[in-house]
């Protein structure tokens, strides 16, 4: 073998694909030509200092939200139009009916401002240096700083045992309001809960929506609303709910 | 902008989802490499997604990494003719002519039984970018992202062996590039 057809076959030893017979020659000319082997053994160090730097890039999670976006989302909430286009088909519909549609629609249409709010809210966290006021993972650390501070108590609870890292909480305006964001970690995804006080304390079930590319699990209990915020999709992101319920039962029973 | 389509359904994006997006971050760092240019690579690997869903019913294989690659090679070239046409952004590539170039006339030049020392991630980044194209391309299909030969031939649709001459020359320019880098005083 010359050096020549050597200098291309060293490669492909160095990256295991060669077979076993042309292995054979190119080791053989190796082990005779001082050359050779002065390229191979560069070549191997180059490759392993290639490896050994972290030469990847990680995609900015902005890259990320614009291509989520673009996707068709999962689940579909019917939108205002098709709720009054229901109520038009809908001959037997009582006017006390009618009303309360009327109410529905009216309530979605302030819920749909306020979750594109929460959804400004989450974005403008994740700016730099914006995420948390207070940054701890400790939920007695957390708590206590919120006293004061709002009308409310938001419950902080530590979920980094069940997957969902504790990293902080913050002062944000939502709906013309101070409002507790508790902020979590999940990979590299940021989970915003928002929580604020309502008039009412009766139990509303959770529902995922979409907005933006983000996903919002809504849901009230105990006489506060929550919002979760979220690039993580709906599936993870209505698993991070299920445990932060969990844990709520837990501690109110406990 | 969301793509709509007659065969648009979520299960089909839920499967895509969970098939393509794992990969966010190996087609981030080709584009990278490819185009040089931050704003460019997120552009790039956005329009291969959105391309990928597009033909995600027709996909039957090969891996779904080195088929999401081949896509966002063609967008990344799509990209070099553009700015081919812009005079003042025109790539500065080494000319068809550099491939026919015999590999032993650079290799017999190059110092013999030097080390090669150990560099930050910055400075070998650096080495790398400065790689003409198809080069370039290569070394990163196989150093970074660990595609076989066949699977590289794959990606950049020439034969095997094109793939080895070309990692050949790319590993003996980054070779020469590298012990310059040693000489240079710091």
């Amino acid at each position: 073998m010359t050096c020549e057809e050597a200098e291309v076959l060293l490669h492909a030893l160095i990256d295991g694909e060669l077979d076993a017979g042309h292995a054979r020659e190119v080791e053989s000319h190796i082990a005779d030509c001082a050359h050779c082997s002065a390229l191979l053994g560069d070549y191997r160090e180059m490759s392993k200092a290639v490896a050994g730097a972290d030469l990847r890039y990680a995609a900015p999670p902005e890259l990320r939200r614009r291509i989520e976006a673009a996707l068709p989302q999962p689940k579909q909430t019917p939108n205002r139009r098709s709720v009054l286009r229901g109520f038009a088909l809908g001959s037997a519909v009582s006017a006390m009916a009618a009303t309360g549609l009327v109410a529905i629609v009216l309530r979605n249409d302030d819920e749909t401002r306020i979750e594109s709010e929460v959804v400004s809210a989450h974005l403008r966290s994740l700016q730099a240096g914006h995420l948390t006021d207070v940054i701890s993972t400790d939920q007695h650390t957390v708590k206590p700083w919120f006293n004061g501070k709002l009308d409310v108590s938001p419950p902080v609870i530590d979920l980094t045992a069940q997957g969902f890292t504790l990293i902080g909480g913050r002062l944000d305006y939502v709906d013309a309001r101070a409002i507790g964001a508790v902020v979590y970690r999940r990979r590299a995804h940021v989970i915003n809960l928002f929580v604020a006080q309502t008039a009412s304390t009766e139990h509303h079930a959770a529902r995922i929506t979409t907005l933006q590319g983000f996903n919002i699990r809504r849901w009230s209990d105990r006489g506060l609303n929550y919002w979760a915020v979220s690039d993580l999709g709906a599936d993870e992101l209505a698993e991070f709910g299920d445990k932060f319920d969990a844990a709520m039962k837990a501690n109110t029973e406990g | 902008m969301p793509v709509n389509g007659p065969d648009d359904n979520p299960q089909k994006a839920r499967r895509f989802r969970e098939a393509a997006l794992p990969y966010l971050d190996d087609a981030y760092t080709l584009a990278r490499y490819l185009l040089r240019d931050k704003a460019d690579a997120e552009d790039a690997v956005q329009e291969c997604y959105l391309r990928a869903f597009k033909h995600f019913d027709s996909y039957r294989g090969p891996a779904m990494k080195p088929w999401l690659f081949a896509i966002l090679r063609n967008v990344c070239r799509a990209e070099y003719a553009r700015r081919a046409s812009t005079p003042t952004s025109a790539i500065e590539d080494a000319p068809e002519s550099a491939e026919a170039t015999p590999l032993w006339h650079e290799a017999q030049e190059t110092p013999e039984a030097q080390l090669v020392r150990r560099f930050d991630g910055d400075t070998i980044r650096r080495l790398i970018a400065a790689l003409a194209e198809p080069f370039r391309e290569t070394f990163v299909l196989r150093e970074l992202q660990n595609l076989s030969y066949r699977e590289i031939a794959d990606v950049a649709e020439v034969p095997v062996g094109t793939v080895m001459s070309r990692l050949a020359r790319a590993r003996a320019m980054l070779r020469s590039a590298w012990l310059a880098e040693q000489e240079q005083p710091k």
